[in-house]
């Protein structure tokens, strides 16, 4: 693959730590497939407002919203709500609409959708495989949330699916006599603890909640395993976006580990922020040399300041380096630190010829 | 005000921002500025990865057992920097353990029963944790607790634990344990929020953001913002190359007039770019400043870290003494 077949893709996901430009990279990868006349549509976690402005998300939507512009495709934008999108499967898997509501209702139930660490990743991916089963759009960029944990998104499907075949509230519903013969003494002293220290209340909800829940958990489960296997299909590209800091670049190193070892691999990295390299005669030794040699004069200062980012073009290549060797085969582009934060179509333009054109 | 003086207002200073913003590197430079100013301090770590063992060349993760991560002593009369992981998990197995559930407590966590109240209960893990941050700053496990936070937005969630568990459980030992979390939280004496940012457009806008909503929902008192990678003052940048080089009867070789300027031009109009969002920071948030240089001439590492617990400690001896009147 090359960086500039993305854009022609089924579906692509881009990955990596906070603050190293993901959405901005998600979004101009949707746009480049709108200028090749594809129906393309970014899915966005958390975009800066002013972006956010720029793509018509004032505020959280479920349904993707098409923004016009000169282009032969069309580009498209949703800025994830991850309540409605939860509250919509739990609709779509319950048996009727009083099961529907026995859950919506539940106070537990409205911990997991709102708050549950990793149901904002599960979310995102639940979107994804929605957005790509329903086929209007040639092309779905999806951003990932800033995770805690590298990969939650890859692992969110299964948490939820582990929480709901939890033996011991499987037990918890049954009928009381089976009941008490099947908990074991330790978990009969967890519940009292749990009962004590936060109130029976809580245990009252979980116990409702499974029980509202009963019958739908095959639904649930085979429709994690299909957003599993849409993530692991090869048509889908991941894209690790990184930017040349030493502790950024432990971080994508550590992300493309994980990504391997998930069978899923690296399909092309993007490193931001990269600064400009300033002509190639010498190197930033030498002019630090000649800065010191000049110190006090004129011509002294501009070595000095030309010295000061050449070494730190030189550590970040080195960074980048070290990332491309470790993504490889996959392709690299490099996108240079910009003049100004990226908030509007024409921003996003500007990084997708980098990408696209290798605009130096 | 001095180094020491800043340092010992509070046990507890959370480092809080955005991802990108460098919250880790300043976490490590605040840590060994409090050092060299002779006062013990540990790191905690609560999100179990960062660059944090890295920035001070260890090359292991750190764990929930502390290390020394820099150790004091000699003729700088500098304290130890230790440091140690206090991640959800930990805190929550030393909570069952001392309730006299340590039998039962792995099994627990491995059955996920936990999760289930963990979910049923948003919040817990963010109160454990923070209850035990709260015993180490009781214990006097050190004269400086710095914790890094999680990256930015959660970071109020993570702070909010507190008063939304209050809201939420009426009685029992999580209640009191909310109770003097919140009591942690809001005395200034005993801990403070430092946030980090960048002199950007969108780091500002969300350190802004961040601010507000921690003195409000939260209650915490906030200690001066640190504005990182600020590129150092240069002056003489528009200086024609050529005619320096004239001026000095030095010569160019091909292609170097045009690096020269061009490098010139672009640390002119990123500098610009800084000290606009520094004056938009400025206005919008009333809190003191610690400016922080961009290190362009080492990478992050301890004598990086030592640069900056250089420059943190200048920009603190540049901040006024705090009015005895008004502590």
């Amino acid at each position: 693959m090359r960086i500039t077949d993305l854009p022609d893709q089924g579906v692509v996901v881009c990955c990596g730590s906070g603050g190293v430009g993901k959405t901005t990279a998600a979004a101009a990868l949707a746009l480049e497939g709108a200028r090749r006349g594809r129906r393309a549509c970014v899915v966005t976690i958390d975009p800066a407002k002013r972006l956010a402005d720029a793509l018509g998300l004032a505020e959280l939507t479920n349904t993707p919203g098409r923004i016009d512009g000169d282009w032969p495709g069309e580009l498209w934008a949703l800025m994830l709500d991850t309540k409605t999108t939860f509250d919509n499967l739990v609709v779509r898997y319950a048996g009727g609409p009083d099961q529907a509501r026995r859950i919506l209702e539940n106070g537990l139930y409205r911990n997991i959708s709102g708050a549950l660490s990793g149901t904002q990743e599960y979310m995102a991916m639940e979107k994804l495989y929605e957005l790509h089963e329903e086929a209007q759009f040639d092309l779905v960029v999806v951003d990932t949330p800033p995770s805690r944990n590298a990969l939650d998104f890859l692992d969110a499907p299964r948490r939820l699916t582990r929480l709901l075949d939890n033996r011991i509230f499987r037990l918890l519903i049954m009928p009381t006599r089976a009941y008490l013969k099947a908990v074991s003494a330790a978990t009969q002293a967890f519940l009292r603890t749990v009962s004590k220290v936060v109130g029976s209340e809580v245990v009252g909800d979980a116990v409702a909640f499974f029980q509202a829940f009963e019958g739908m958990e095959q639904g649930f489960r085979d429709r994690a395993q299909k957003v599993s296997e849409l993530l692991a299909d090869p048509a889908t590209a991941f894209v690790l976006v990184a930017s040349p800091r030493a502790d950024t670049v432990d971080e994508a190193i550590y992300f493309a580990d994980k990504l391997q070892e998930a069978g899923i691999g690296v399909d092309a990295l993007i490193v931001n922020r990269l600064h400009p390299r300033f002509g190639d005669v010498g190197s930033g030794g030498t002019d630090r040399e000649r800065a010191d040699t000049l110190a006090g004069t004129d011509l002294g200062v501009l070595y000095a300041n030309l010295a000061d980012f050449r070494e730190v073009s030189e550590r970040e290549e080195s960074h980048f380096a070290e990332l491309a060797t470790k993504v490889a085969p996959a392709p690299v582009a490099r996108v240079p630190f910009l003049a100004g934060d990226v908030h509007d179509l024409d921003g996003l333009a500007t990084i997708g010829s980098h990408l696209f054109e290798g605009v130096a | 005000m001095d180094p020491a003086g800043f340092c010992s207002q509070t046990r507890v200073l959370i480092v809080a921002g955005k991802g990108g913003v460098g919250k880790t590197t300043v976490s490590a430079a605040l840590a060994r500025m409090a050092a060299l100013a002779g006062l013990t301090t540990l790191i905690v770590e609560i999100e179990g990865k960062s660059g944090l063992a890295g920035a001070f060349g260890r090359r292991q993760p750190l764990t929930y057992e502390e290390v020394t991560l820099a150790p004091g002593g000699g003729r700088s009369g500098a304290a130890d920097v230790r440091a140690r992981t206090l991640t959800p998990d930990d805190a929550l197995l030393e909570y069952l353990r001392e309730h006299g559930l340590r039998r039962v407590s792995r099994r627990l966590l491995n059955s996920g029963a936990v999760d289930v109240v963990a979910t049923a209960v948003p919040g817990i893990k963010d109160i454990l944790v923070l209850g035990k941050v709260k015993q180490l700053e009781r214990d006097s496990a050190a004269d400086l607790i710095v914790l890094d936070a999680p990256a930015a937005g959660h970071a109020v969630t993570f702070l909010m634990s507190a008063s939304g568990l209050l809201d939420a459980v009426r009685v029992g030992p999580i209640r009191t344990q909310a109770q003097e979390v919140m009591g942690l939280l809001t005395d200034p004496t005993r801990c403070q929020v430092l946030l980090v940012t960048l002199p950007e457009e969108t780091p500002v806008n969300e350190v802004v953001e961040t601010a507000f909503k921690l003195e409000d929902r939260v209650g915490v008192s906030l200690a001066p913002v640190v504005v990182n990678g600020i590129y150092p003052p240069m002056t003489g940048l528009d200086v024609d190359p050529v005619a320096a080089a004239e001026a000095n009867g030095a010569h160019l070789r091909d292609g170097e007039a045009a690096a020269l300027r061009s490098a010139a031009e672009f640390r002119r109009h990123r500098q610009e770019l800084q000290a606009e969002q520094i004056a938009r920071l400025t206005d919008a948030l009333p809190l003191p400043q610690l400016r922080l240089p961009f290190v362009f001439t080492t990478e992050l590492g301890p004598s990086g870290i030592d640069t900056l617990a250089a420059a943190l400690g200048d920009a603190v001896r540049a901040l006024p003494e705090p009015h005895p009147a008004s502590r």
